[in-house]
This record gives structure tokens, sequence and C-alpha cells, in this order.
């Protein structure tokens, strides 16, 4: 059996707004086909993290490699070329609301990818009918629930071929009866090998369908392990204040 | 009876009617070339300003307040006399062409550079995280929805500026009202200066009935 | 560069032309006074027949609105100034400009007041009326604040408009700002006091564009 390839390594990541200090030393590594949950209280750092692996916030120091290249120190006017490496999907969907879903999940693979329209178009319709929103293409944003709207998103990113998918607090705009379909589309995805780094507060959802889980507080990783070893039998005194909090329904509290 | 034999007279109606339909001719023209120009303008100055460099737009920002300040007229006039006097003559149209100009590009300019800034990080997020270029994020998402937002606004302004090609009149473009003014002391009669409000009343009542159908449209689209 | 100088920045001619435009200057101040005050009322007044429940009062409201938003003010100013005489009605040039100005002025601040009080919520008024409030009463306690402040940034920039529009006034021979500054201009052959007059109008607008614009930055980016 080969040695299963390293997708996503953060190394010593610090990243400080001013003189607050978010990210004091991330040291993280995600497989190929891994995915990885991260939890935590609010102002752990998490998302910061999270987008600093496609350089939407500039690390302050440390190196992130995605499938073994540093994106750390690429300059400027590469970025946009790694970042087609690397979907994202967003707390708030950010739909392009002027643009019918198909045109959405298009753009990018046209302007920056270079497809033809045809190709594109092609592409775009099979990741709709992926994420089960192919009948919905020719409709516009603002017609759709929360829940397609994300799963539209999700559409929009992977449709660029990306190595590595990350989900900043993708259900978390969602009202609850919509969750469901979102978590579906991103277990559907794993099984079919996408590697992804979530931050996200669907706690059931971590226990079944993650590989791994990652606690941040206070700007480090403060434990991580299978979701047995983290939900079942927490070491840290915080991790088991936290669980503790989420369990008697705190999350929505924290999450703001 | 006197009213109508002062401000309809129907002889006077006949003389003039081929000239005003030719001034006509040039105020919409002077119109069309203004908003072309002022809107262009301003939409790569609000564009430019996206880029942050601090000395460019320290410009811009200046450049739009003073022409947002200053009344239009003030600045005809300098152009005008000002440029003669340094031995530039500038024929009547072209002064009013280009100060027109400036002040529709000063005002579209803050009013894309408002509905710019008005659009959530989000939607620049969405596109850099998607792999396009800042330049392709702007041109393709951000600013389409800008000048969106920026619709009612601006065809009030656009309204509000093609209306000032009446100041043509003082520096002696052939436009509707100083071929009205001219026609009325030459027949004494106060009837040009009716034909010249009809006149603009057959072109702004349909902009301004279009602009309460926008005003609606976008009000309750957004 | 020194022509260029000489023609629009003359320091000598614009201390010589200074106490000229200072008088045309408060000729324009209050001018503004006036016709600021008639537009403001007449415009509340016309937004509130617009709104009104009954139709011809609205729709004349409405028409008369819209027709003198249609014709450019210089166009309004020549007709009371130099057409109304025919019809045995001779106005002094002040007067003229305000009656034109008070047309032009009260259907664009009619516009700014009913886009204010639409966007106060029904629920307002009902409220203020299950209170038992009368109607008056409810707009003058409940509704009209509320729109004021909805449409404050508007109110504002249509003001500065306003000012703008009164150098109109210098094209039927009234003495302000800029009729005084183009009387210099011709006496002197030279540009410059052209140049002050548009300085003091700047010293008198300048700020009042930066707060409006301020302002409207600051209400698009708390949504």
């Amino acid at each position: 059996m080969t040695k299963p390839r390293t997708m996503l390594e953060i190394a010593g990541l610090e990243k400080s707004f001013g003189e607050v200090q978010v990210l004091k030393s991330i040291d993280l590594k995600v497989q190929e086909g891994e995915l990885v949950f991260v939890i935590g209280p609010s102002g752990s750092g998490k998302s910061t993290m999270l987008r600093c692996c496609n350089r939407l916030e500039e690390p302050t120091s440390g190196s992130i490699f995605i499938d073994g290249q540093r994106i750390t120190d690429i300059p400027h006017r590469d970025l946009d070329r790694m970042r087609l490496k690397v979907g994202m999907v967003f707390q708030g969907f950010n739909l392009y609301p002027q643009m019918s879903v198909l045109k959405n999940v298009m753009l990018a693979q046209v302007k920056a990818l270079k497809r033809s329209k045809a190709e594109a178009e092609a592409r775009a319709l099979e990741m709709l009918d992926q994420v089960g929103l192919k009948h919905k293409a020719g409709a516009m944003p603002a017609e759709l629930s929360g829940g397609q709207q994300q799963r539209v998103a999700i559409a929009r990113a992977l449709a660029l071929d990306p190595q590595v998918m990350l989900f900043d607090e993708p259900t978390s705009a969602l009202d609850p009866e919509l969750v469901g379909s979102v978590l579906k589309v991103m277990k559907g995805l794993r099984e079919k090998g996408m590697t992804m780094l979530v931050v996200s507060h669907e706690m059931q959802f971590a226990r079944e369908a993650a590989d791994r889980v990652v606690f941040m507080d206070q700007g480090y990783v403060a434990e991580q392990g299978t979701p047995e070893e983290i939900f079942g039998a927490p070491k840290s005194e915080r991790l088991k204040t936290f669980l503790s909090r989420v369990s008697h329904g705190d999350v929505e509290a924290e999450a703001d | 009876m006197r009213f109508l034999e002062t401000f309809f007279n129907g002889q006077v109606i006949l003389n003039y009617l081929p000239d005003l339909v030719h001034a006509m001719g040039v105020t919409l023209g002077l119109a069309a070339a203004t908003i072309v120009t002022g809107i262009l303008c301003g939409a790569a100055l609000a564009c430019l300003r996206v880029a942050g460099l601090k000395v460019v737009n320290f410009f811009i920002i200046v450049f739009a307040d003073i022409m947002r300040a200053l009344p239009p007229l003030v600045l005809i006039m300098i152009l005008f006399f000002g440029m003669s006097s340094l031995g530039l003559n500038l024929s009547g149209w072209t002064v009013i062409y280009i100060v027109l100009s400036l002040v529709l590009a000063a005002f579209s300019e803050e009013i894309f550079w408002g509905g710019l800034t008005s659009i959530p990080a989000g939607q620049w997020e969405a596109g850099r995280a998607t792999g396009l270029s800042r330049a392709q994020t702007l041109f393709h998402i951000t600013f389409p929805q800008a000048a969106r937002r920026g619709i009612p606004p601006l065809v009030n302004r656009v309204l509000a500026t093609t209306k000032l090609t009446a100041l043509g009149s003082v520096i002696g473009v052939k436009e509707i009202l100083s071929v009205s003014s001219s026609a009325q002391s030459f027949s004494g009669s106060a009837t040009p200066l009716t034909m010249a409000a009809i006149a603009y009343l057959i072109i702004f009542i349909p902009a301004v009935i279009l602009s309460h159908w926008i005003e609606r449209r976008y009000h309750f689209a957004t | 560069m020194d022509t260029f100088i000489q023609t629009f920045f003359n320091i000598d001619i614009m201390m010589q032309a200074f106490p000229l435009l200072m008088k045309g200057a408060v000729m324009t101040l209050k001018l503004c006074a006036v016709v600021i005050l008639c537009g403001l009322t007449g415009g509340l007044m016309l937004a509130l027949a617009a709104l009104s429940p009954r139709r011809f009062l609205r729709w004349s409201a409405i028409g008369f609105i819209d027709l003198f938003r249609a014709l450019p003010p210089l166009v309004l100013l020549v007709f009371v100034y130099s057409g109304l005489p025919f019809a045995g009605i001779r106005l002094a040039p002040f007067w003229a400009v305000v009656i034109a100005f008070f047309l032009n002025n009260s259907a664009y601040f009619a516009e700014v007041f009913r886009a204010g009080i639409n966007a106060v919520p029904k629920g307002q008024t009902e409220a203020a009326r299950a209170t038992g409030l009368s109607g008056p009463q409810t707009l003058i306690h409940v509704v009209l604040p509320q729109a004021i402040r909805n449409v404050l940034p508007d109110l504002l920039s249509n003001t500065v408009e306003v000012v703008k529009l009164t150098s109109l006034a210098s094209v039927v021979s009234l003495s302000e700002l800029l009729y005084n500054a183009n009387m210099a201009r011709s006496v002197t052959y030279n540009s410059s006091p052209l140049v002050l007059a548009a300085g003091m109008y700047l010293v008198l607008l300048w700020p009042l564009v930066r707060v409006v614009s301020r302002y409207q930055r600051g209400l698009s980016s708390s949504h």
C-alpha cells in the first residue's frame, strides 16, 4: 500500500490583526480523501485559519502547502491559479445575485480556467446534478432556499476541479430543516474521495462522517483525534467544557 | 383670447417651428454626447478607485467634490471666457459638452463607488476564491451589481444634467432655449418661449415617467 | 504657464474684485434662504398632496411635480422673467428668480419627501392611530420625523443643488455672486474674478458635499 498523499499542510501558521494575535502557531495535515472537521469556540481562529488556506487572509508567518506546493510565498499575480485548486464554500453562500444558477457555476470556469462555454455548461450541469439541483439551472439565486443556494455554491466550487475543499460554517446560516440537504451533498463528496477541511458546529455530522476532528482554542490546535477519541474521551478540560456547553445547546450563542 | 394671442400665436409658431425643431436636435445631440461621456468616465473613475492607489484616489475624490460643489454655470464661464483669453477658442457647444460631461462623470463616479462599497465583501471573496482576478471579479461580479443599485439615482442625475444643456443659451449654443429667446425678441411675442417649454416637455416628460418606472422597478427588485 | 496664472489667478485683480464679489455673495445667501425655505415648504405640501387618498388632489400634485421636473430651471426663469411681462405681469429679477425656482425646487423636494414618507412602515401609522392620535398628529409626531431622518442626505444634497442653481439668477441680471464676478471679468478683461467666485462657492458648498458623501457611505455600509 502506498503512503497516503498529504493534500494540505499547515505549518507554524500565525496570524495577527493589528495587535490581536488570532492564530498562534497552527500545525495541521490533511491527507488525500480525508474529511477533517474543525471545532472550537467562536473567536478561536477556525475561520481565519481556513481563509488563510487560499489566502483570502494573508498569514502573518508560517507556511501552507497544497499538494506539496508552498502557497504562502507565491506572488500575488499567481494567486488566482492557486485558488483554482482550492474550492471554498462560505457561510453566506455568496452567490452572484445578478446571474442565473447556471451562470454562477460557469463564470470562473470560462474566465479563470478558460474553458469553452459549451464545456463549462456541460460541467456546470453535471455538478448541479450532483448536488441535486440540475432542474434549477435557469433560476436566479433569490428564487432558491438557503439550502439550495449553498448547494449551488458547492457546485460552483466543484466545477473548477479543486484538489481540496474548504467549508466555512456551511450550514450555520441555514434554517434547521435545510441543513440536512447540504450535509448529504458533503457526505456524497467524501464518498467520492474529495479532500475536505470543514469548520462547522454540526457535531452529529462530525461524529458520523469525519475522519478526524480538530479542536481549536485560543489560536492553537488544542487537541485532535478520531471522532471517537474527541467526543468519547476528551483529554483537556477546555474540550470537555466546550463539548458540554455544545450539548446543552449553547452552540448558537457560540456561533456569533 | 389675448392670452392665446400672446402665448400661442399661430403665425409665430409657423415661422419659428423649423428653427425650433433643429434646435431640439442640437439639444438632444448635446445631451446624448454628455450622457455617454459622463457615465463612461464616471464608471472608469469608480473602477480605478477600486485599485486603492492613495494618490490617484485623492485626486479622484477632489475632482468629484469640486465638480459636485461648483455651479456648472461658473465652470462654463471660466472655460468659455478664460480659454479664449489664453488664445484657445472653444466653441460654445464644446464648452457645454466638456463641463456637463465632467459634472456627470463626478456624480456618476460617486454613485458607482457608493454602489461598489455597498457590495458585501463575500461577493469579492467568492470571485477571488474561484480563481478570478481582481479585475475579472470587478468586471463580472461586483461592478454589474453596483451599477444596478446605482440606476435610480443615476437616472435622476442624468435628467438633471441634460436639462443643464439650456445653459448653452448663455454662451450662444443654438439649442432650444437660445433659439427661442432670440425668436422671442425678434417677434416681440412670448409664443417662442411657450414653444421652448413645450419642446422641453416633449423631450423630458417621457424621461421623467421612465424615471418613475425605473425607480419603482428597482425599488422592489432589491 | 505664466499667462495661465495671469489669466486665472491674478491676485491683484482678485483683490480689486473681492468687495464686489462679497456683495454678490450676500445676495446669493439671501436668495438661498428665501428659495430653500419656499422649496422645503412647497415640497412638503406637494408631497402630502401626492400621497393624499383624494384622487383629484393626488393626480394634480403628481402632474405638477412631473411638469416642473421636466422643465429646465433656466427655461422656467426666462419664461417667468421675459415671458410673463407679455401678459402684463412684470416682476423684479429677485422675485422672478424666487418664483421660477419655487416651482422647480418644490417639485424636487416633494420627490424627496415622498420617498421618505413612503419608507416609513405602515405599522407606524397604524400603531399611532390605534393609540388614539389623529391623522395630522400621527403625521407630525410619528411619520414625518422618521421620514425626514430617512431622507436627510437627499434633502441635504438637494439643498446643495439649490444653492448652485441660484447662479442662474445672473442670467436675468440679478447681482448675485456669479453676476458680479462676470461683471468684474468684463471690466478687467480677465477671468480671475470668475475663479475667485468659484472659490467662494467651494468654501460654501464643499463642506456640504463632503457631509453628503460621508452620510451616504455611512448608510450604505450599515446594511
